[in-house]
C-alpha cells in the first residue's frame, strides 16, 4: 500500500460532522495523552481546540525542550535556476510569467557559496524551478559538488525526481529534501497545476515516499496554506508524515507551514490563513509527532517568527533572497515570491538570543 | 572516592555531560565548574572549527576530557567516519559511538555500534559505545576493545530514568569493562540510584540542560553521583519487606536470650 490508497480511504471523510462532535474534554485528552491517533491530531486542529491553543502551547513548547533543547537551527535558501515548465497559478516561477530568468553558472554558484559561508552558515536549501532542459539533473548534480565544498548540511528543494536520482544524491551526502505537495485535494491540486509535468498529483503524491526510500536522512513536507481547506490540507499532511515516520523510521520527517504569498502573475483568489490557524497547525504537529522537524521561513514576518520560536519550531531560514543570484550577484532575477522577514543571519542570530535560544549554525558533517 | 581508571586516564569525577540542547553556550564552563565534571561530551556534528564565534569546542575548558561522539550516524560506515572526523579536528583519541537509525525513539543500533566499535579500537580509539542493555552485545563490545560500555538507562531525552535497572545491574555483575549510564537519567536521585547499583560514572545532558537553573543542576547532579557512588562503597543494607525485632526469636539459640 502507497501513500495514495492511504489518500483515497481518507478522502470522502466528513470533517464538519467530525468537529461538530468534538467535546471540550475529549480535546484535553488528546493534549494529554501519550501517544496520539489521527483522531487526536484532528481533534487539535479542529475550530473547537481555538479555545485551548494555550494548553496546547505550553505543552509543545516542553516536549520541543526535551527534544530539542533551546535551540533554533538556521539555514538559507539559494535559487540556482528559476526556469520552469509548469503553469502553476499561485506561482511566480510560472512558465507564462514573463519575468527575467536566470540559470547560475557553476562559477556564479561558487560566488553565491562564498557569499552566504561569510554569513557562518553551513546550512543551505538548493532551490529551482521545474526544468529538467535548463536545470538537467547533472546540472544539479555538478551544483551540489561545488556546495559540498562550503556546506556541511545541504538540502534541495527542487522537482520532483525518480527514486534512483534521490539514491545518486543522498550517496553524494545530500542530506533531505523539502517536498511540497501544495494541495491534497485532488481536484484542486488540479486546477491549480494547469499544465506541466507537475500536473501528475499521485507522482508528486508519492515522492516523498521515493525520498524516503533513497537513503537521504531527512524528508519535509507541507502544503501550501491557502490554496485549499486549511483543516483538510494540514489533516492530510499529518497523515502523511505519520505514514511515513512509521514505515521509514529512519528517516527524520519533519513540516513546514507555508502561508501563500503575493507573487509576480497571480491574480489567484485564495483561502486567508489568520495567524492563529498557523500557530494551531504548529502545535497540533508538535503534540502529535514530538520529535518532528518545523521549519518556518520568511514568509511569516519578523513579529510572528519572534513569536513561534518557543512554540515547537526547530528550523528557521535567514538571511533570505529568493532571487536566483540574490547573495552574491548584482544581475538578479525576479524573486519566486516576496520575503516578509528581511533580516540577516546576524539579526535572526540577535532575535533568537533574545527570547532565550541559542541559534545553531552547523549540526551536522558531511562524511 | 577513588580515581576512575578508564581509557588512558584516571578521573576524580564520576560525572560525565553533554553539551547539547544550552538556550547557549556560554553557560557550558560554568556548569563544567559547578558539576566538578571532567568529561564533556561533544557531537562531531555541532563543531564547525572554520567559525571560531560559533565553535563549541571554545566553551570547554582544556582541563576536560573531549568525548566527542558520533550523534547522527546511521550505520557502522558513518560511525567511522565521523570519529576520524573528529580526531582531524583535534578532539583527542576517545570517542563515544551513537548509531541511531530510528527516529522515533533514538534506540541505538547495537550490531552496527559493535562494527564500529571493532575497526576504531583498532585505530587506537578509545571507545565508548552507546548501547541497548544486552548481556551478549556488551561482551562482544569489550571483545571488540571497548574502553567502556555505556547502556541506556532509558530513551535519549526522555527523563523516564532506569526503566532497563535489571539489564543494567547484570552488566555491572558480568562486564569487566566500566559501566556508564548514559541516557534517559532525568533527576539526580536516578544519577544517585546507578551508582548505587556499582556502576563506574553516569552521563547527563538533558536532565541538567532543560532544567530551569542547568548550573545548580550540575551541582546537584554532582552530588548526587558522589552520594551514590559512596554508599555503593559503604554497602547497602539489604531490603526486607518487614520490620525485624531487634531481639529475633531464634536467638536463644545463640544463648542471646534467657
Amino acid at each position: 500500500m502507497n501513500f495514495y490508497d492511504v489518500y483515497q480511504s481518507y478522502k470522502t471523510l466528513d470533517f464538519d460532522a467530525f468537529f461538530q462532535k468534538i467535546t471540550d474534554s475529549e480535546i484535553l485528552e488528546a493534549i494529554n495523552k501519550d501517544n496520539k491517533d489521527i483522531w487526536d491530531f484532528l481533534r487539535l486542529l479542529s475550530p473547537k481546540a481555538e479555545a485551548f491553543l494555550e494548553p496546547m502551547a505550553k505543552k509543545a513548547h516542553d516536549l520541543t525542550i526535551q527534544h530539542f533543547g533551546k535551540t533554533i537551527t538556521l539555514y538559507t535558501p539559494i535559487y540556482i535556476s528559476n526556469y520552469c515548465d509548469n503553469i502553476c497559478l499561485y506561482c511566480g516561477y510560472s512558465k507564462e510569467n514573463k519575468i527575467m530568468r536566470k540559470q547560475l553558472s557553476l562559477e556564479e554558484i561558487e560566488q553565491e557559496a562564498k557569499e552566504i559561508h561569510k554569513t557562518g552558515l553551513r546550512h543551505i536549501l538548493v532551490l529551482t524551478g521545474e526544468s529538467r532542459r535548463k536545470a538537467s539533473f547533472n546540472y544539479i548534480v555538478a551544483s551540489l559538488n561545488i556546495l559540498k565544498k562550503y556546506f556541511n548540511s545541504i538540502s534541495i528543494e527542487i522537482y520532483a525526481l525518480k527514486q534512483e536520482e534521490y539514491t545518486t544524491l543522498a550517496n553524494m551526502g545530500i542530506r533531505g529534501v523539502t517536498l511540497y505537495q501544495e494541495t491534497y485535494n485532488e481536484l484542486r491540486y488540479d486546477a491549480l497545476h494547469v499544465e506541466g509535468p507537475k500536473k501528475n498529483y499521485q507522482f508528486r503524491l508519492e515522492t516523498p515516499e521515493r525520498v524516503c526510500m533513497s537513503g537521504m536522512e531527512e524528508l519535509n513536507i507541507g502544503v501550501l496554506l491557502g490554496l485549499s481547506n486549511f483543516r483538510k490540507d494540514t489533516f492530510f499532511t499529518a497523515l502523511h508524515g505519520k505514514y511515513l515516520q512509521d514505515k521509514y523510521i529512519d528517516v527524520e520527517v519533519g513540516f513546514s507551514v507555508p502561508r501563500i504569498r503575493p507573487c509576480a502573475g497571480s491574480t489567484l483568489t485564495f483561502n486567508e490563513i489568520t495567524d492563529k490557524n498557523i500557530v494551531q497547525a504548529i502545535l497540533a504537529y508538535r503534540l502529535y509527532m514530538p520529535r518532528c522537524g518545523i521549519n518556518i521561513s520568511t514568509r511569516e514576518n519578523a513579529m510572528m517568527r519572534n513569536h513561534l520560536i518557543p512554540l515547537g519550531v526547530t528550523k528557521m531560514s535567514a538571511g533570505v533572497c529568493t532571487e536566483v543570484g540574490g547573495h552574491a550577484l548584482t544581475v538578479k532575477s525576479e524573486s519566486q515570491f516576496s520575503i516578509s522577514d528581511t533580516r540577516t543571519v546576524q539579526e535572526m542570530m540577535k532575535a533568537i538570543r533574545k527570547q532565550g535560544y541559542d541559534s545553531v549554525l552547523k549540526d551536522w558533517s558531511l562524511v | 572516592m577513588e580515581p576512575l581508571k578508564i581509557g588512558n586516564k584516571e578521573l576524580g569525577s564520576r560525572l560525565f555531560i553533554g553539551t547539547g540542547k544550552y538556550s547557549t553556550n556560554s553557560i557550558i564552563p560554568n556548569i563544567i565548574k559547578e558539576s566538578e565534571a571532567q568529561v564533556v561530551t561533544v557531537a562531531v556534528r555541532r563543531v564547525d572549527t572554520s567559525n571560531p564565534k560559533e565553535n563549541i569546542l571554545n566553551v570547554i575548558p582544556s582541563t576536560c576530557t573531549l568525548l566527542p561522539n558520533t550523534s547522527g550516524a546511521r550505520n557502522a560506515e558513518e560511525a567511522i567516519r565521523i570519529a576520524r572526523l573528529a580526531k582531524a579536528a583535534g578532539c583527542g583519541s576517545w570517542i563515544k559511538i551513537e548509531v541511531i537509525s530510528d527516529n522515533k525513539y533514538l534506540l541505538p543500533n547495537n550490531n552496527e555500534t559493535i562494527k564500529a566499535t571493532d575497526v576504531l579500537a583498532k585505530e587506537g580509539f578509545q571507545v565508548f559505545p552507546y548501547m541497548n542493555p544486552d548481556l551478549y552485545d556488551a561482551k562482544r563490545l569489550v571483545d571488540a576493545g571497548a574502553a567502556a560500555v555505556m547502556p541506556l538507562g532509558a530513551p535519549i531525552g526522555t527523563n523516564k530514568g532506569l526503566k532497563t535497572e535489571e539489564m543494567i545491574r547484570i552488566l555491572i555483575e558480568e562486564i569487566k569493562a566500566p559501566i556508564i549510564v548514559d541516557a534517559g537519567i532525568g533527576r539526580p536521585s536516578h544519577a544517585a540510584k546507578a551508582m548505587e547499583m556499582g556502576a563506574a560514572a553516569v552521563l547527563v545532558n538533558t536532565a541538567i540542560a532543560s532544567s530551569h537553573d542547568p548550573i545548580r543542576m550540575g551541582s546537584a547532579f554532582k552530588h548526587a553521583v558522589k552520594a551514590g557512588r559512596e554508599a555503593y562503597y559503604a554497602g547497602l543494607g539489604s531490603i526486607n519487606t518487614m520490620g525485624e525485632a531487634s531481639s529475633p526469636l531464634t536467638g536463644f539459640l545463640d544463648g542471646r536470650s534467657e
